[in-house]
């Protein structure tokens, strides 16, 4: 520790001079402002004439664009965050709300993203006709859905877990509920929140091209950023272009890395529940810059007390006055409400859409629509089977070293962050030129980006496989095959069933960019459900792609509820200890 | 230094003789049910009448089970009984009073919050100047020797300092009536002695401002080193079962004839509640009434070899062989009532001595151990004579869990029955009675030739 001295020194004397570590974080600071304002005033100038903004393929324009694809996913993370706390909270506050809510939550993420931005562009635009904020905020609105929802349920399950005994000490304490919201509950489900915004950011990126360059049916706009420049790139077959954006992304995914979410992690370590000392502490410099610049210091103090008032201010509300009480009416009377309410608008719902369908779909359609939901079924079942036999050996060899663990696990996760969407050009660019088979050639990519989840959750899994347990196996002699069914993979299977999970709802969601691809004018379909979405989004067919999705809903619904959640249950009682 | 504080006027001094009289909490025909599953309540405390006067140290003793963290919850303010009136300083009690402060077993801090932080919590609902609430975090952290860890975070302490953070955070708001829910609990023995002469001291110095404690405990050594009075709950439901004085002066030694006298006279009342219980529960509610006590077959066998050999000899006090052992009276009662339930041993007043087939069982070789044990678990244990019948009758002398699990659900709470069923399966296996799969959570008799699920 060569800054123990510094530290010491700053505890005695609290300079107030500004130091080198001041003039780095203010010029942080600065750079950040002007760079996110100039981003953002390029977002509501005005429409120019033309809807065919000009995408230009030169590299130099790519700073640009990487910071205005940037601002756009990081205006999303807010708007998920803040949708977050106000449906994860009623949500898990009311017995009511929570029946309703958390179904709801379940199908709103099992819908592919592209199926939010055909029904919602043409919207968003008409809000703001004259001006570039329609489309942006359509896009934007794009990049939410696909951040949202597991952000909202890992608040929600924090929510419902809080353990009791600290709730029963912040009631003894008579903390009001704002109190105790802020000082207990929020800080409780800190990490899992932040944990997921990385992932949401990840999952964000995925979509950025279809969000970017938006075309739906006759309407299309390219927005200027990362998206449509990879777009252009495909259009006009240039392998060079999409180089470059490879490179423009991984930049800008390294440096908010290190800005953003690095800090915050390091930041939210101490929101940890478990009592036990952590044997890695996450560290980030841009964090220990900012802890230890005297000024920032200074200047951030007030804004922290400022910020910790606030959250223990006590802001009850007001009892309810005597003469409410027999006004309210008793449970059985408001559940009946509720719940027929609940029920009524359902029933209206279904009705519309009974209506805005009945006249174009018909029961072949629903057929071809289920038949392609089984071909990519069936591929994201052999993907998932195929990544598990070739990455589960991998991670557990990586796993038990855990030298090498240290060196790949970060490296893992940064291939879990990286749009895979970005190497389908090159993938597509080989299949055209061997002429392979588009059916079976095309399907790796649906988990191309989302197998790096089975890694990385497999190597957590072998490096936290306990010592002694490994030692008695081999006392015993316990070898080949054996040595895997019985003492590795049950180890690790909890953790293999979380990363299969995400994988295989990752690859359900990446189906639609990646069952049917272009390069140039050149387009493969590898047919399924993804490609059918696509193709009736792109011919602006309203009624078949909401019927796509609703089957899509249904298959994932569906594997979750028959496969994962019987496999979680399982690995979470057969390999207690307790 | 604590005595400065108290000049600071923070900490009032008042006279510690007898405990005055005034009572700081009443309770009025108090009662509490749970739901069952089912939607019927479940009893857990019945008729409880009970002052906690001031300048006195009430002490709550039961088994595990029994309802004590309950009533500590009622007083508390934390759940509402479901009949009956809790009064605070003369007021019903609906809510946490600002005069009421828990102590937790789990020490219940919050971990992102320093130690300073944590106990500064306490005083946030009051809404103090920020100058006067450092000043009072600063005094209660002097005051229960965490000073110079103000800005530690909990899981950087030991379990010992980290409840001195709860004692602290209890502190600080100058509670009227302190509560304790097994304290000491969950520390190793020096430390849990340490923590609580210091508390002692503080309280016999009368350095604190609260004016009563009501403490929950398992120990029955700690009770009657702090209490003045001590309440013993008898179990399903919790009723008081008896109220017993403790008149010796502080600081008390355990050596003393008239502790020792205190302590034997406890362990006769818990013993005369347990052997009762069993034999009514036998008797008038039907077979599954009185759950079985969780114990393991290898403690079970462990304690009557010892309690066989010298210098025992068959028979020990209990206060005795629970010190040997260094088991409180939760883990001791269990054992002793699971041997007194199988007739390996008879409890008696402060006592336990050994039967004649207890005597045999220590002096079998293994099959013979588990020929006697299958003999008596079928006699006298009700619930694994019923599993053991249901195989038997059924064809493919297969059962699932569900089944047994919802009957005893018509008797016991959930988590009696759960524990029951627990300490059902342990003996059987070790029997050889019948065998359990907790995949598929299924009893099957042992040879049924149960291919088993996975
Ligand atoms: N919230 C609840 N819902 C249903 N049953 C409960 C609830 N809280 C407690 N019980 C039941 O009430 C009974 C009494 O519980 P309590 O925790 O008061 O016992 P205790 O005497 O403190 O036991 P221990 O010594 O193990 O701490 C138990 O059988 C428990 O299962
Ligand atoms: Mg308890």
């Amino acid at each position: 520790m060569e800054q123990h001295a510094e530290v010491l020194i700053g505890r005695t004397w609290p300079q107030r001079v500004p130091g080198w570590r001041d003039l780095i974080a203010i010029a942080l600071v600065i750079a950040i402002v002007v760079l996110l304002g100039s981003g953002a005033r390029q977002m509501i100038a005005p429409l120019v004439a033309s809807r065919g903004a000009t995408i230009s393929l030169s590299p130099a324009a790519l700073p640009n664009y990487a910071l205005r694809t940037t601002l756009r996913m990081l205006a999303a993370l807010l708007a998920s965050l803040i949708f977050t706390f106000l449906y994860a909270t009623p949500a898990a506050k009311s017995r009511r709300a929570e029946t309703v809510l958390i179904p709801l939550l379940d199908v709103l993420q099992s819908v592919p993203v592209l199926g939010y931005l055909s029904f919602t562009v043409v919207f968003f635009v008409s809000l703001f006709p004259r001006s570039w904020l329609g489309p942006e905020l359509a896009a934007i609105f794009a990049i939410f859905t696909a951040q949202a929802w597991n952000m909202t349920f890992s608040l929600y399950q924090s929510l419902i877990t809080t353990p009791t005994d600290l709730i029963e000490a912040s009631r003894s304490f008579r903390f009001s509920g704002w109190q105790r919201f802020w000082c207990l509950e929020v800080p409780f489900a800190m990490p899992g929140l932040i944990w997921n915004m990385m992932m949401s950011m990840s999952g964000g990126w995925f979509f950025v091209v279809a969000s970017e360059a938006i075309s739906v049916g006759a309407f299309q706009v390219a927005l200027p950023g990362i998206g449509s420049y990879v777009a252009l790139a495909i259009q006009q077959r240039s392998l060079a272009a999409i180089g470059w954006a490879i490179i423009a992304m991984t930049v800008a995914i390294l440096i908010y890395d290190q800005l953003l979410f690095r800090p915050l992690v390091a930041w939210a370590d101490k929101f940890r529940f478990e009592q036990t000392a952590a044997q890695v502490v996450p560290r980030s410099w841009v964090l220990d810059l900012f802890r230890q610049a005297p000024l920032m210091k200074f200047v951030t103090a007030p804004l922290g007390s400022g910020v910790q008032a606030a959250a223990r201010a006590r802001l009850a509300l007001p009892r309810r006055p005597a003469w409410l009480v027999p006004l309210i009416p008793s449970r059985p009377i408001a559940d009946v409400a509720w719940y027929g309410m609940a029920a009524a608008l359902i029933a209206y719902a279904t009705t519309r859409l009974v209506q805005f369908a009945r006249p174009e779909l018909t029961w072949a359609d629903v057929k071809i629509a289920t038949d392609n939901g089984l071909l990519t079924l069936a591929r994201v079942v052999i993907l998932i089977i195929l990544a598990t036999m070739v990455w589960v050996p991998i991670g557990v060899a990586v796993g038990l070293r855990p030298r090498v663990a240290s060196k790949v696990q970060p490296v893992a996760q940064f291939l879990a962050a990286f749009p895979a969407n970005l190497l389908f050009p090159v993938a597509v660019y080989v299949i055209v030129t061997f002429r392979l088979a588009p059916k079976i050639w095309l399907s790796p990519l649906m988990i191309l980006g989302t197998q790096w989840y089975i890694l990385f959750n497999v190597i957590a899994g072998a490096s936290a496989f306990p010592g002694d347990l490994r030692e008695a196996a081999a006392s015993f002699r316990i070898r080949g095959w054996r040595w895997w069914r019985e003492v590795m993979l049950p180890g690790i299977f909890p953790y293999y069933v979380t990363g299969a999970i995400t994988a295989s709802g990752g690859a359900w969601n990446a189906s639609i960019v990646s069952e049917a691809v272009y390069w140039g004018s050149t387009r493969i379909n590898g047919g399924g459900l993804g490609a059918y979405i696509a193709q009736m989004t792109e011919a602006g067919d309203y009624p078949r792609i909401a019927l796509g999705i609703a089957v899509m809903s249904v298959f994932v619904i569906s594997m979750n509820r028959l496969i994962w959640r019987p496999f979680y249950a399982f690995a979470e009682r057969r390999t207690r200890l307790d | 230094m604590p005595s400065q504080n108290a000049e600071r006027g923070l900490i009032e001094r008042r006279s510690r003789a007898a405990p005055s009289g005034d009572r700081v909490l009443e309770m009025r025909e108090v009662h509490k049910g749970f739901a069952k599953p089912s939607g019927e309540p479940l009893p857990v405390l019945a008729d409880i009448n009970l002052a906690i006067a001031e300048g006195e140290i009430l002490g709550l003793l039961g088994r595990s089970g029994s309802g004590k963290s309950t009533l500590l919850r009622i007083a508390g303010g934390l759940i509402k009984p479901s009949s009956g009136t809790v009064l605070y300083r003369g007021k019903p009690l609906l809510e946490p009073a600002a005069g009421i402060a828990v102590v937790f077993q789990s020490f219940a801090l919050f971990p992102w919050l320093t130690v300073e932080e944590n106990v500064e919590a306490g005083l946030d609902a009051i809404g103090l100047a920020k100058a006067e609430a450092r000043r009072r975090t600063q005094s209660a952290i002097e005051l229960i020797g965490l000073d110079g860890f103000q800005s530690a975070y909990p899981r950087e302490l030991s379990g010992g300092m980290r409840q001195r953070v709860g004692f602290a955070r209890a502190m600080v708001v100058e509670p009227v009536l302190l509560l304790m829910d097994e304290p000491f609990s969950a520390l190793d023995v020096l430390t849990a002695e340490s923590l609580r002469t210091d508390f002692m001291d503080l309280w016999i110095e009368r350095q604190l401002p609260t004016k009563s404690v009501l403490i929950v405990t398992h120990n029955i050594d700690e009770a009657v080193m702090m209490c003045d009075r001590i309440l013993v709950l008898s179990s399903n439901p919790g009723r008081i079962a008896a109220e017993i004085p403790v008149p010796l002066a502080h600081p008390r030694d355990r050596q003393d004839s008239e502790f020792r006298r205190i302590v034997d006279e406890i362990y006769s009342i818990l013993t005369s509640r347990t052997t009762e219980s069993l034999s009514a529960g036998n008797h008038a509610r039907g077979p599954f009434a009185h759950p079985l006590p969780l114990v393991t077959v290898n403690r079970l066998m462990g304690f009557i070899d010892t309690l066989a050999q010298a210098p025992y000899n068959g028979q020990a006090e209990l206060a005795e062989i629970a010190e040997a052992f260094s088991l409180d009276v939760g883990a001791l009662f269990a054992i002793a009532e699971a041997l007194h339930m199988l007739e390996f041993a008879e409890l008696k007043e402060s006592a336990i001595k050994i039967t004649a087939a207890g005597r045999l069982l220590t002096q079998s070789d293994t099959e013979e151990r588990k020929r006697l044990f299958r003999e008596h678990l079928l006699r006298f244990v009700p619930l694994a004579a019923h599993i053991h019948h249901v195989l038997s009758e059924r064809e493919d002398h297969r059962a699932p869990r569900e089944r047994f699990e919802l009957e005893l659900e018509d008797h016991l709470n959930p988590g009696d029955a759960e524990k029951s069923l627990l300490a059902a399966i342990g003996w059987g296996r070790y029997a050889e009675l019948f065998e359990y799969d907790d995949d598929a959570r299924i009893f099957a008799l042992i040879g049924s030739n149960s291919e088993s699920a996975l």
